[in-house]
């Protein structure tokens, strides 16, 4: 008996087509998993069974009556608790949000409906996604399936986890430093940030609104790319959404594992490699160039001086755009009261009782780079950054169509080794962070293990703005070519995971 | 010598509207004094002749017609509020004693 668990989103799909499985069959499989190993893992917040067979049942129906459905119809999927789901409920990881149903969808929620795709449930992550390893949930952390006393990266640490223990295909995450690909990175799955403006973000609960971006979250770059392409374009209640063509993700996919990649200038920056960087992470880094070089590209290295001022422009503009977006959890509208004699003292102490450390933290700070006498030294120098980590990019592109680097510095680190320092936690971001403050696309997909701890090391692949398809090219011809070596996903060599019967 | 003392952060929590104790300020002032020295050497470019950059993709504003559209229902709109009376938002009074 095949177990569907097991198979990519769009083997599950072909198989649909092929009435060789059911939707049905496809989510009792994941309901059954989540039941019996998310007692360890703990990706989920919210799982919503009658909801995925319904709209399962509902797709099987259709399908035996002939009804044309949209290509991942039927396909099980979770989604980050960042999006707003109606009748579902939406926390982003706070307790300020503990019990919260939404009255609406957002946009990539109602695009997952009008996909047909069964919602299995909400995914764990940072509170309101300020983190890189999901400790900071106010609903506990999520394990790591490589080793559970490991974190899975964050925020979107629940989404990254689900697909690493088999327990959905296909996943949704938000990016604003990293969030989707760091986490992809040390669980051995695929993450996509898209460019700045590709995918809606109407129903997404914002974090820094000049940073944030949703992205697809998969096991293999095909998956990812047939996700991003239901999940993104225009969108008129999102001004910031880019009015232009979805990206041809797929094409390009079935493109670089079918056809190489002859005549493309990969870019190596120099400033994201060498000291800090683990040595497996390392060795993992080159010998993915090698398997570059072998499918036809050539390897340049490119230097972006002005990175070094990136994470500190990230941890001045971040807490900025976050102090201000989270005024919205004043007591009033929605969400957790502590009621005091005036409104005042009942914001203040239902905003110390609802938050946690990190969102505090970055709201003190935010707070501070926003006041009057630090503004042009903090905010303002951090805004002059961001144009000079573009002006290296831009420099960059000149030379090498897409850039790559490790992902993170390091493999996944102790759950509990990071939590009290804060800076150490922000170093994971340091290789992903430049992307969003440039608002260009990036994917991290797996390169292996380390050979001295045999954890996942993530290879990252960036490329310009609205050029989204170049990451799943390179993407794919590299997944094909270590696919090949590996006999199999890299997914599929992790210890596996005990059941709870 | 902390770039924030604890009196900073206690003030700046209070701008933000966060109570703390004086354990919150014991655990978190040090750690946010240290984010600040650490984010500091962004000053170093703040004296150069760039413009700056606010939003990554550049974009004009986008307009739309001025008409009424379905929207939530007065119902949905406070069915989680904390408190609602008559239809509307119940708060808490809004001005102190001295007012």
């Amino acid at each position: 008996m095949t177990d569907w668990t097991r198979a990519s989103a769009l083997e599950m799909a072909d198989a649909m087509r092929a009435g060789t499985v059911t939707s049905v069959e496809l989510v009792q499989a994941h309901l059954d998993r989540i039941a019996a190993v998310d007692g360890s893992v703990h990706a989920f917040l919210h799982v919503d069974a009658q909801g995925a067979l319904a709209t399962a049942a509902a797709v099987d129906a259709d399908r035996s009556a002939g009804v044309d459905l949209p290509l991942l119809a039927g396909v099980p999927i979770a989604i980050k608790d960042i999006l707003v789901t109606k009748g579902m409920p939406t926390t982003a990881g706070s307790k300020i949000l503990e019990g919260w149903m939404p009255p609406y969808d957002a946009t990539v929620t109602a695009k997952v409906r009008t996909a047909r795709m069964p919602i299995l449930g909400k995914t764990n992550m940072d509170e309101f996604a300020m983190g890189s390893s999901t400790e900071h949930s106010a609903y506990g952390p999520t394990h790591n399936p490589w080793d559970l006393d490991r974190i899975p990266g964050g925020s979107g640490g629940g989404s990254s986890a689900s697909l690493a223990a088999w327990e959905t295909p296909l996943a949704i995450g938000s990016d604003t430093g990293g969030s989707i690909r760091q986490p992809a990175a040390v669980t051995a799955t695929v993450g996509v940030k898209p460019t700045y403006g590709g995918v809606s973000r109407y129903g997404a609960i914002a974090l820094a609104s000049s940073l944030d971006q949703l992205g697809p979250c998969a096991r293999t770059v095909a998956d990812a790319a047939a996700l991003h392409e239901a999940m993104g374009g225009h969108d008129v209640m999102d001004a910031t959404s880019l009015d232009e063509p979805v990206p041809s993700c797929l094409d390009a996919a079935r493109d670089g594992a079918a056809n190489g990649l002859g005549g493309v200038r990969v870019g190596v920056v120099k400033e994201l490699g060498g000291e800090g960087y683990q040595a497996g992470v390392k060795q993992r880094f080159e010998e993915a160039l090698d398997h570059l070089r072998a499918a036809g590209a050539k390897v340049v290295e490119v230097s972006c001086p002005s990175f070094r001022y990136a994470l500190g422009a990230y941890y001045l503009i971040l807490p900025a755009e976050a102090s201000s977006n989270l005024a919205k959890f004043d007591s009033v509208r929605f969400g957790l009261r502590i009621e005091r004699d005036t409104i005042e003292k009942t914001m203040a102490a239902t905003r110390a009782e609802g938050f946690g450390d990190e969102v505090k933290r970055r709201i003190v700070l935010g707070t501070y780079a926003l006041s009057a006498g630090y503004y042009d030294a903090y905010y303002g120098s951090a805004q002059k950054v961001r144009t000079l980590i573009q002006r290296d990019f831009a420099a960059a592109f000149d030379t090498a169509d897409v850039l790559v680097s490790p992902t993170t510095p390091t493999t996944p680190f102790k759950i509990g080794e990071r939590i009290d320092d804060p800076l150490a936690m922000y170093l994971n971001d340091v290789a992903t962070i430049p992307a969003n403050l440039a608002g260009i696309p990036g994917m991290s997909l797996p390169s292996g293990v380390a050979p001295e701890d045999g954890l996942p090391v993530g290879f990252q692949i960036l490329a310009p703005a609205h050029e989204d398809a170049r990451l799943y090219r390179i993407g794919a011809a590299l997944e094909a070519a270590l696919v090949a070596e590996w006999g199999g996903p890299l997914t599929s060599t992790a210890p596996e995971l005990e059941v709870t019967p | 010598m902390p770039t924030l003392s604890r009196a900073d952060v206690a003030r700046l929590a209070a701008l933000a509207r966060i109570d703390m104790s004086d354990d919150d300020l014991d655990r978190l002032s040090g750690q946010i004094s240290a984010i600040v020295d650490a984010v500091a050497l962004v000053s170093e470019v703040a004296g150069q002749d760039v413009p700056a950059t606010s939003h990554p993709i550049p974009m004009s504003n986008v307009h739309r017609a001025d008409e009424i559209r379905p929207s939530l229902a007065r119902a949905e709109a406070l069915a989680a509020a904390p408190e609602a009376e008559d239809g509307r938002f119940r708060v808490p009074r809004i001005l102190g004693e001295e007012a």
